[in-house]
């Protein structure tokens, strides 16, 4: 009884750990409001009938996601251990895949390139929306209004409702090489020199992408990172600031502390999106010039269907998940050791 | 770009001696002052505001230029007189309003049937609590992390062999099951804090399941299903990878990827490049003035996409 007990008050307190994390202070809606004490997870909600017969309101979800996502990615293993061309059935080929994957340099670069993109998409964001988030909220929302915070905010926010691939193309747009606004500007500027084809040159290709991906990406931190603050105590702030604390030291001991959670999921959620771009790489470089944009993603897809390789593709795919899941794994549980070892302090 | 914001910060750091333990009345007063480097903050923020809308705007400028035009002028200048061909030429050559009527059926039947389907299955793990639960919803999780890559090339085989390839169906069935994954993860925390008192009180008026849940549930939980609506109509709007896989022909294609198949053509001049660009975010920008409200509430709701 009594282990029976601890272990759904653990769940209770996950399940509740896993909706609040990411729905923070703002979950939308007034369904969910009145929280209520856990009760014991052998009861359906309903009174009555008991849980038996709900698993029929499971079955149009299951079944579409079976056919849609289990199956196919079971598929999509078993691929990458054949040699399949998409015309005659495929035949298994072992490991020879996996073999030539771990030599494919291509393969090492596209991931190389996916670390930039986690420059570009996790690192700069998260940092930048940080400061953003704490200045607008902190300094800007207290002593300018909170419209004047919340227009700035809409702002930063605007890339990220784009289609991705639109995004690329409007920043694609004014890197144009031959008359393109920056390269316009820089002349009319009398820095003529620095005229370059950004997109179109093995050295400011990447670069480019890492700028339209920082742009698309820095108003979602800014947005989760005020939204959490909204929890943070006003008095906390004046309790510091009369004891002398800097902005600066305001902002790591309360700010920072408190959102931990929030950059959490912010920093999980982005490198995952890093790692899985594909709408700007084919927008504007297709990978480009030479290897110097390729991404696993579109590596895969181009492999699907232009070489027509589709058991090597399946392969990058694969292996593609396969870092995918293990960052999520790692990410979880330093997030849950963490938690712990804030409880125990 | 990082100096504009970082440098405020350490100016901002320097005003620290400037603190010292004031007395309570005092700080409130103080509060309310403004001090120099607070409206440098402020020009920061705002400096970096118009640095991320400049995109926006010089692509709004120039849409409207010839391109002769922009030759002189240069992409800075406003238009000396408002010039449409190429607005016009693109939305004729892209046909956009088929476009624009494909990505809407699209994103509008995938938000409606993922909201149906989210609702079911949150209604059986939040609410009937069946067993194992917790599994089932990490599983749906799992289908949100994949990369689309995993899942692509027997898609398009399956799709292939029941006829629905070039079909917005196939499109709309495979974004269902995933934006229905999320949902399912996001509604069944909340249908698990429903308030009790509510069930039973239906369930005492002899109301049966299945009434129970589209008279009493959704209802009350209209406002939660309506914001993972709009979320499901934009992510869908958004979506590029497999509506290019399985949308080939011209007649199918969603908005992103008709206006993304265009670059780089040889008849694109600059300004009806522009224009393209302008075209594709015009609707994005037209749902967030609509939803903004919504959105701004329920973003971090939808924090784990």
């Amino acid at each position: 009884m009594t282990s029976l007990d601890t272990k759904e008050a653990r769940s209770a307190r996950e399940g509740r750990r896993a909706s609040s994390a990411p729905s923070g202070p703002a979950r939308p809606g007034g369904a969910g409001r009145a929280a209520r004490p856990s009760r014991p997870a052998e009861e359906s909600l309903l009174p009555g009938a008991g849980r038996r017969g709900f698993w029929l309101y499971l079955i149009p979800g299951f079944v579409l996601f079976t056919v849609i996502v289990l199956v196919p990615l079971i598929w999509n293993v078993y691929l990458s251990f054949t040699d399949y061309r998409g015309i005659r059935p495929p035949t298994w080929a072992g490991l020879d895949n996996w073999r030539e994957l771990m030599g494919d340099e291509r393969f090492w670069t596209s991931f190389l390139n996916s670390v930039f993109l986690i420059i570009a998409m996790v690192v700069v964001p998260t940092l930048l929306g940080l400061l953003l988030a704490a200045m607008l909220f902190d300094l800007i929302g207290r002593k300018f209004g909170g419209r004047l915070a919340s227009f700035l905010r809409a702002t930063y926010y605007l890339p990220q409702i784009l289609p991705v691939a639109i995004a690329a193309i409007v920043i694609g747009w004014i890197l144009r090489p031959e008359n393109g606004a920056l390269n316009t500007v820089l002349d009319a500027v009398g820095l003529g020199a620095l005229q370059h084809n950004w997109l179109g040159s093995p050295d400011t290709a990447l670069l480019s992408i890492m700028v339209v991906m920082v742009w698309v990406q820095l108003g979602y931190p800014v947005v989760i990172f005020m939204a959490a603050l909204q929890r943070v105590d006003p008095e906390l702030y004046e309790a510091a600031e009369l004891d002398g604390a800097g902005w600066f030291q305001r902002f790591r001991a309360i700010t920072v502390s408190i959102i931990r959670p929030e950059i959490f999921v912010v920093v999980l959620t982005c490198t995952i999106a890093a790692l899985k771009v594909f709408g700007p790489i084919y927008a504007l470089t297709r990978g480009g010039p030479g290897d110097s944009t390729i991404v696993p993603s579109y590596y895969a897809y181009s492999e699907f269907f232009q070489s027509q390789q589709v058991g090597y593709g399946a392969t990058i795919a694969t292996a593609l998940t396969l870092v995918i899941v293990v960052i999520t794994v790692f990410f979880i549980q330093a997030q849950t050791r963490a938690e712990r070892a804030e409880r125990d302090r | 770009m990082a100096t504009t914001v970082v440098s405020p910060v350490s100016a901002d750091g320097r005003t620290r001696p400037a603190v010292p333990g004031a007395r309570l009345p005092k700080a409130k007063q103080r509060r309310r002052k403004k001090t120099p480097t607070d409206w440098l903050i402020l020009a920061a923020a705002v400096l970096f505001g118009v640095v991320v809308a400049l995109p926006f705007l010089l692509i709004l400028v120039n849409s409207f230029k010839s391109p002769e035009d922009y030759t002189q002028g240069g992409p800075l200048s406003l238009p000396t007189s408002l010039y449409f061909d190429g607005l016009v030429n693109f939305w004729n050559r892209v046909e956009f309003p088929a476009k624009l009527w494909n990505s809407f059926v699209i994103a509008g039947l995938v938000s409606l049937f993922a909201v149906v389907i989210s609702v079911l299955n949150a209604y059986a793990l939040g609410i009937g609590r069946v067993r194992g639960r917790t599994w089932i919803i990490v599983l749906f999780l799992l289908a949100n992390m994949l990369p689309q890559e995993a899942l692509l090339y027997p898609l398009y085989f399956m799709f292939k062999q029941v006829g629905l390839y070039d079909n917005i169906w196939a499109v709309i069935i495979i974004f269902t099951v995933i934006q229905s994954a999320f949902g399912t993860y996001l509604l069944s925390s909340v249908y698990g804090t429903f308030p009790k008192e509510v069930l039973e009180a239906a369930s005492l008026d002899g109301a049966s399941r299945w009434q129970i849940l589209w008279r009493v549930i959704v209802p009350i939980s209209r406002p939660t299903l309506s914001v993972l609506a709009i979320f499901f109509f934009i992510w869908t709007w958004n979506e590029f990878l497999i509506p290019l896989t399985f949308l080939v022909s011209n007649a199918n294609q969603t908005v992103p990827v008709a206006i993304t198949a265009l670059q780089g053509d040889r008849l694109m001049d600059v300004t009806t490049t522009s224009a393209s660009a302008l075209l594709g975010l015009i609707p994005t920008l037209v749902f967030f003035l609509i939803f903004q409200r919504t959105l701004t509430r329920g973003i971090t709701a939808g924090a784990v996409k």
